[in-house]
């Protein structure tokens, strides 16, 4: 007779998978059947999509409640801008550099955020981001307090045509937030992720079971850094102007996907992406009333705290038992053994 | 000589970054609570006493009999009807749900007042100075604000170590869950602590807000020095505050001292070095 076994896939995973596939196909070819509006607005989404798993990675699962992403986002802009304006890099080297400029500044940062705890710590990493914008503002080689642009030149390098242009943006914009999702998705179905899905329900019984939570940690900071600066990279260039404010804003690049990552669910892989789904309706549908869809997110992310703490996704995983993208595992009963 | 004037002015500039960081203190001390929407709270009682001095004439320093009050009530209900919600569920729920409120305060303010920028008359005082020992000249003003910040943390000593309230503080902040044993009614409690350190988060607001313009993004820099100071200064430590805060302005008046632009820079590098140095600040008291 079968006896139960562990498995990680599920139905609605499966359907998911076999989905995907259409859906992806249908966001590639957005660019020969729609308008250069969507295209932004997705490839905005995609972009946002990333920033809110990187911090899903940090908060959710490895509890490092950062509150300074946007140094990263800063520092990756920046590294491209001068890689590619001062020192004539081709785009794309200078976009790879960046992402690992990133991970590289994430190493000594490390060693003063991680000497505070808690919301400490979240307080220390929004410090850090503000000494790197005040730094940049200073610094004429980055263009001080009025920063850079990418010159028409460096643009030319990713094509000379404006249209095609926008297209091979569009596109880097999907590869590198699939990308990125795949980097989160890999890295917790490994022997990191169970290290961290464990630190996530418990850092104390964790750590007493031989789960290096420090290891742990660094590792995650640091990879969430890198693909942080990368993602910074990618928006910059879409945005072709770069200054302190800009790159370092904690409300652009933080709060607002801190709000994403709560809304939808966190601590899960879906929850980013309907917290992204919810923040980009929310402003399209109140994008004539100014900043009050802000305001709607920070009242929607506080009803949501107090009342449902697990997000939209968790609310829904509560009552109907389903995981789009597998990481955890379950038991699976054999079909006489099943309850009911 | 030129030294000892940048200690000086640099000392009494630490006063408002105390009176900044009273508040947080406070809650961190009684609730551990990190108030993300400190800051925004500061700048939300100096457009409080803007309204207040724009409809009575009332100068910025009366209008604090206004302001003071309204801060207070604001401070209760927040901590009441939401912050006392999170106490139990770890380090997020409050963290989030004060990052809301400081968006929320953000926003409302952009879209009530505008982005312009504003400020309160304090009148002369503003511009006068006096000569000190030394051949320093100090202004009134900072003098005044420094003033303030001893006294606050003077009446907050007597609060905490002579009254029955600062007795059942101290309590809560001991021992949450025995001082509720003990009768202490601690949801109660906590609406009191939040109120009473909006009181001084009034007064910072309000005297920040007659030296330095503001607008509605002002709010977190001003947690960040706020933080600073406490870091400094040593968790739960209300002198301790007093120090971090002159450190900070000590720090502060040096870089500008070296170059302008500096100011704020070197009061960030000097947290930064103090917190690898000594991670849990010059005084500590309260342990996270």
């Amino acid at each position: 007779m079968e006896a139960e076994r562990v498995e990680r896939g599920t139905r609605a995973s499966r359907v998911v998978a076999y989905s995907a596939v259409p859906l992806l196909a249908a966001l590639v070819s957005l660019p020969w059947w729609s308008d250069a509006g969507t295209m932004r607005l997705v490839a905005e989404m995609a972009y946002y999509v990333a920033l809110a798993q990187l911090w899903n990675l940090l908060a959710g699962y490895a509890g490092l409640v950062s509150v300074g992403q946007q140094a990263y986002v800063g520092l990756g802009a920046y590294a491209l801008f001068y890689l590619t304006g001062a020192q004539n890099m081709h785009v794309y080297s200078a976009l790879l550099i960046a992402g690992l400029f990133s991970g590289l500044i994430a190493i000594p940062v490390s060693f003063a955020v991680f000497r505070l705890r808690g919301a400490y710590f979240a307080v220390g990493t929004w410090v850090v981001s503000e000494i790197f914008a005040l730094s940049a503002s200073l610094i004429n080689v980055l263009g001080g307090g009025s920063g850079l642009s990418l010159t028409p030149d460096i643009m030319r390098e990713i094509a000379i045509d404006r249209s095609d242009r926008d297209l091979i943006l569009y596109l880097l914009s999907l590869a590198i937030s699939v990308g990125v999702f795949a980097v989160v998705y890999l890295l917790l179905r490994s022997r990191q992720g169970l290290a961290l899905t464990a630190i996530r329900d418990s850092e104390a019984a964790s750590a007493s079971l031989g789960v290096n939570t420090f290891r742990t940690k660094f590792i995650i900071y640091l990879v969430t850094a890198a693909c942080t600066g990368l993602v910074g990279g990618l928006i910059f260039l879409q945005k072709l102007r770069l200054s302190p404010e800009a790159g370092f804003s904690v409300n652009d690049w933080t709060v607002v996907v801190i709000f994403m990552v709560v809304i939808g669910g966190i601590g899960t892989l879906e929850g980013p992406l309907i917290g992204m789904l919810v923040y980009i309706l929310l402003r399209e549908l109140l994008a004539d009333y100014g900043t009050i869809y802000l305001i709607l997110m920070g009242a929607l992310a506080i009803a949501i705290m107090l009342k449902a703490p697990s997000g939209i996704w968790g609310w829904v995983t509560q009552r109907y038992d389903v995981q789009l993208f597998p990481v955890g595992r379950r038991l699976a009963l054999a079909p006489a053994e099943k309850p009911q | 000589m030129e030294w000892l004037n940048i200690l000086v002015q640099g000392s009494l500039l630490g006063g408002i970054y105390a009176l900044f960081a009273i508040g947080l203190s406070m809650s961190f001390g009684i609730m551990r609570l990190v108030n993300i929407a400190h800051g925004d709270l500061i700048v939300l009682s100096a457009y409080v006493a803007l309204v207040v001095t724009d409809s009575t004439g009332l100068d910025p320093f009366s209008s604090l009999i206004v302001v003071v009050p309204i801060m207070f009530a604001l401070g209760y209900v927040i901590q009441r009807g939401l912050l006392n919600l999170t106490l139990s569920g770890g380090l997020l729920p409050p963290l989030l749900v004060t990052f809301g409120i400081s968006v929320i305060i953000q926003n409302a303010l952009l879209a009530i007042f505008g982005a312009y920028t504003q400020r309160l008359k304090g009148g002369a005082i503003e511009t006068a100075s006096v000569h000190i020992p030394g051949g320093i000249s100090v202004g009134v003003y900072p003098l005044l604000v420094f003033a303030v910040a001893v006294l606050s943390i003077g009446t907050l000593q007597i609060l905490f170590y002579r009254t029955r309230l600062g007795r059942a503080f101290r309590a809560v902040s001991d021992d949450a869950d025995t001082a509720e044993l003990m009768g202490i009614d601690n949801r109660n409690l906590y609406a009191l602590a939040l109120g009473i350190a909006m009181i001084f988060t009034a007064i910072a607001g309000v005297l920040f807000a007659i030296r330095t313009i503001f607008d509605p993004a002002a709010g977190p820099i001003r947690l960040i020095l706020a933080f600073e100071a406490v870091i400094i200064g040593g968790l739960g430590s209300i002198w301790g505050t007093l120090v971090g805060g002159m450190v900070l302005g000590i720090a502060q008046a040096v870089g500008s001292k070296l170059d302008p632009t500096w100011q704020i820079l070197a009061g960030h590098v000097a947290f930064l070095f103090i917190l690898i140095v000594r991670p849990n600040g010059l005084f500590p008291r309260t342990r996270d």
